[in-house]
């Protein structure tokens, strides 16, 4: 028996289970999210139900349970089950989902004809084609006439959408932003003490600006006229008719007359457009590009400010500074800071960066705008510094580390030579700690990624209305508001007025945030064994 | 064994040779030099009354020696008796180890060069040094040669590719790597990157070669390359060599010094050191007694 304790078998199982445990724990997480995160765009069927009562449903089955009783358990011998339908048409409904006992159900079919329609407004119509009209005349009827006509006049109207949103968001965004920029100009000459030429010359530019706009008005009035010129009006299976404009169809299709070769192009159409696409609908519907472009400028930001610091940091540590207790102080310090709460981080931030720097620079530089805050709000530089100081920790050990592991031989043949000390750090010492380097980077990413807390109170937002990158000068706008797919995630699924519809977005996002977190960690993987190869192929 | 019988070797005249001459320098003149310096020709190297301490541990006692100009020197004695410290003395590599403080001077073609004055890195520049355990940098094999050329702020790519070349040839590591250069040093042999780290050495032209315990970590065929390299540098460099291997400094050396517990205890030609050494505890030694 103490044979069997001390030749270490047991203890070799013990490792082994408790490996399999964590693989099991994040195989399951991958699993679980994955599942419920890329069905979610996969075309599913149309039911229509019948009930006991004479009416019809039609939608989505999206779920199927047995009900309990109140003690928690089977009421009946016999156990019973309702089923839930996502039935859209929610300005007809009110509600989205309905959930069905199955002992009222008489009939179950999937209508060929029965269409699915993605929407502007309203989230999705469940129904079927009655007639498109045009000015009042009808061009086409029923189900199978109007579906070619359907199809072919969607891409016309997304074009003319993305028209009117380049107009909106774009030209007239930028005639704003001219016009405000003069007015700011006015305020800051009126600061000064008002030269009077000066301000007639900002207002004429201004009224200049302002004819341009009016044009630009009547260009989108134009447009909007031919975005609803057509009509489609539906029939919900209860009977209901609903008119609604052709252009506020984004997307239709019937999944129960599809193949599966449609149904995975859609599929496609579909995952490309949750990734490249704005928010629609609250964030409950469309893409989530915003969040995406939000999370990974915020990343590539804190790691640009990140890196050089820790690293720096770590230099003067471990290379310069007298080792001793001080040093000792200073490095347990260092690492406590990694184990603080984030949102601590983020209050600081707050105080710090926000209401001190923040509110600083806007007097000094953005007097004219006061009280209106350009720098002294959230913002993603504000936010991604903070999540800086929150990964510095990570990089400064990971770096120490390094040069640790660089030997004294080495420094040695390097100093020898006649290099100086910094010669020496900066030509051998550096590169050679640089793969560690670079792994306390991936460690840094990886937890700044993922951090929501510090975030909610230092820039990001439920929804942008820009992005921090545009044509406008000065091109990169550190100071505005963004979007961030973690947030993103607490936002659909916990904040949202329909947040039964949200559910299946709050997987997609977060396996999402996941593959991002992969893509960035790939990235400095791959350099970092890159830069191995480079400096260790040993063969000794 | 008592180090109370180590006695250094004496010689009357000269004693009073030295003391005369420490008399003329007035900073010395409450030293005495405890033996007769060994007279070599042509000397570059000239170590007064060096005393070197770690902390309060004293590892180099009252050294007192000459180095030939462009001959090998061997440095040989038991471990720890300060071959490597004193080796380390002419570069100043001690100078990194915090608490070590030196004491005496060490001329290099009549310089101090414990001076504040001296510019450290132009010393190193002038004295290379090949280390035990071999230390090619993580780059590649042209990188490694070319930096201390780079580091002297020689950055015109003909230039640096001649160096390389030459010195890899100095080196006869030439013909072995000249389609490689641009490989990892890391991926060569031990034997080669102890060459390549005397190529990365000569690269900078230095008066002198500080070699310590070169080929120990090597094995036979490599050590045998590495002294017939040393035995071609000597002409052009004046070589001094720390070995454990009493027949690699009779193969390689002119000039051998027995060093015990920190003290010079023989210094001669390698030819008396080891046939008809002066001293019984050099006698010992050489013939295998202790050590």
């Amino acid at each position: 028996m103490n044979k069997f304790w001390k030749n270490g078998d047991p203890f070799v199982w013990l490792t082994g289970v408790a490996l399999m445990f964590s693989l099991l724990m994040i195989a399951g997480l991958l699993w679980l999210i994955m599942a419920k995160g890329l069905g979610f765009f996969w075309p599913t069927g149309v039911t229509e139900i019948e009930l006991q009562n004479g009416t019809k449903v039609m939608g989505e089955i999206t779920s199927r349970e047995q009900i309990r009783g109140i003690s928690g358990k089977s009421d009946t011998k016999e156990a019973k089950y309702r089923t839930q339908l996502k039935i859209g048409n929610r300005d007809l409904y009110g509600l989205d989902f309905r959930w069905i006992d199955d002992d009222q159900i008489v009939s179950e079919t999937e209508p060929k004809y029965a269409v699915v329609m993605e929407r502007r407004e309203w989230g999705n119509f469940y129904g079927f084609i009655k007639e498109i009209t045009e000015d009042g005349t009808v061009v086409c009827q029923g189900n199978e006439e109007c579906w070619s006509k359907l199809e072919q006049d969607i891409p016309i109207y997304a074009a003319i959408f993305k028209e009117i949103r380049k107009i909106e968001k774009g030209d007239i965004g930028g005639i704003n932003r001219e016009i405000e920029n003069y007015r700011l100009k006015i305020r800051g000459v009126e600061l000064k003490g008002g030269d009077q030429t000066q301000i007639k010359q900002y207002e004429e530019k201004i009224a200049l600006e302002e004819e341009k706009y009016k044009a630009k008005e009547k260009e989108l009035e134009v447009l909007y006229q031919e975005f609803t010129k057509e009509k489609i009006v539906m029939l919900s299976v209860d009977g209901r008719e609903k008119e609604m404009a052709l252009g506020n169809v984004v997307l239709a299709f019937r999944p129960n007359a599809m193949s599966w070769l449609q149904k995975a192009g859609l599929y496609l159409h579909r995952v490309w457009g949750f990734v490249s696409d704005e928010p629609r609908e609250a964030n409950t519907e469309g893409g989530v590009f915003p969040a995406i472009f939000g999370t990974i400028m915020m990343v590539l930001i804190m790691s640009i400010v990140v890196l050089p610091f820790g690293v720096l940091a770590a230099l003067y540590l471990s290379e310069y500074a007298k080792q001793g207790t001080m040093v000792r102080i200073v490095r347990i310090c260092v690492n406590n800071l990694a184990g603080v709460p984030s949102i601590v981080f983020g209050v600081f931030a707050v105080g710090f960066f926000i209401y001190g720097i923040g509110a600083s620079i806007d007097s000094f530089f953005f007097a004219e705008s006061l009280p209106n805050p350009t720098f002294g709000t959230g913002g993603i530089l504000w936010a991604s510094l903070t999540l800086a100081l929150l990964t510095v920790p990570v990089v400064i050990v990971a770096t120490e580390e390094g040069l640790a592991a660089v030997s004294k031989e080495i420094r040695h043949g390097s100093l020898a030579l006649g290099a100086t000390k910094f010669e020496t750090t900066w030509k051998i010492v550096i590169p050679s700690a640089m793969p560690a380097i670079l792994t306390g980077l991936i460690l840094a990413i990886a937890r700044a990624t993922g951090e929501v807390a510090p975030l909610m109170i230092t820039g990001v937002v439920k929804l942008a209305p820009q992005l921090p990158v545009d044509g406008y000068f000065p091109y990169v706008h550190l100071e505005r508001k963004f979007m961030h797919l973690g947030f993103h995630i607490y936002d659909v699924g916990f904040q949202s007025p329909n947040v039964e519809a949200a559910k299946p977005m709050v997987f997609t996002t977060a396996l999402l945030l996941i593959l991002i977190v992969i893509v960035l960690n790939l990235a400095a993987i791959v350099i970092r064994n890159r830069l191995k190869k480079k400096y260790t192929t040993s063969a000794v | 064994m008592d180090t109370q019988n180590v006695k250094p070797i004496r010689d009357i005249e000269m004693e009073k040779k030295i003391e005369s001459n420490i008399a003329e320098n007035q900073n010395m003149d409450t030293q005495k030099a405890p033996y007769a310096k060994f007279e070599v020709p042509d000397p570059v190297v000239e170590v007064n009354d060096l005393n070197l301490y770690y902390g309060s541990k004293q590892a180099l006692k009252d050294i007192y020696m000459d180095i030939p100009k462009h001959k090998a020197t061997a440095f040989i004695g038991p471990s720890g008796c300060g071959k490597s410290t004193l080796l380390r003395c002419f570069n100043r590599l001690n100078d990194l180890v915090d608490s070590a403080k030196v004491e005496g001077e060490v001329l290099i073609e009549g310089e101090d060069i414990y001076d504040p004055s001296i510019d450290i890195t132009e010393l190193r520049k002038r004295v290379g040094m090949v280390f035990q355990k071999s230390n090619p940098f993580p780059k590649s094999i042209y990188e490694n040669v070319a930096y201390g050329a780079k580091i002297a702020g020689e950055n015109r790519k003909s230039v640096l590719d001649e160096i390389v070349e030459k010195s890899l040839k100095g080196a006869a590591l030439w013909d072995e790597v000249s389609d490689r250069l641009n490989e990892s040093a890391l991926g060569m042999s031990g034997g080669q990157m102890q060459r390549l780290c005397i190529a990365r050495a000569i690269a900078v032209e230095p008066d002198m070669l500080l070699m310590d315990e070169p080929c120990s970590a090597l094995d036979p065929i490599a050590t045998g390359k590495i002294e017939d390299l040393i035995t071609q540098l000597k002409e052009n460099y004046t070589i001094i060599i720390v070995t454990h291997n009493m027949q690699q400094a009779s193969r390689v050396s002119d000039y051998t010094a027995f060093m015990y517990l920190g003290e010079l205890i023989e210094y001669d030609e390698t030819e008396k050191i080891f046939l008809n050494p002066s001293n019984k505890q050099t006698e010992d030694y050489v013939s295998g007694k202790f050590g």
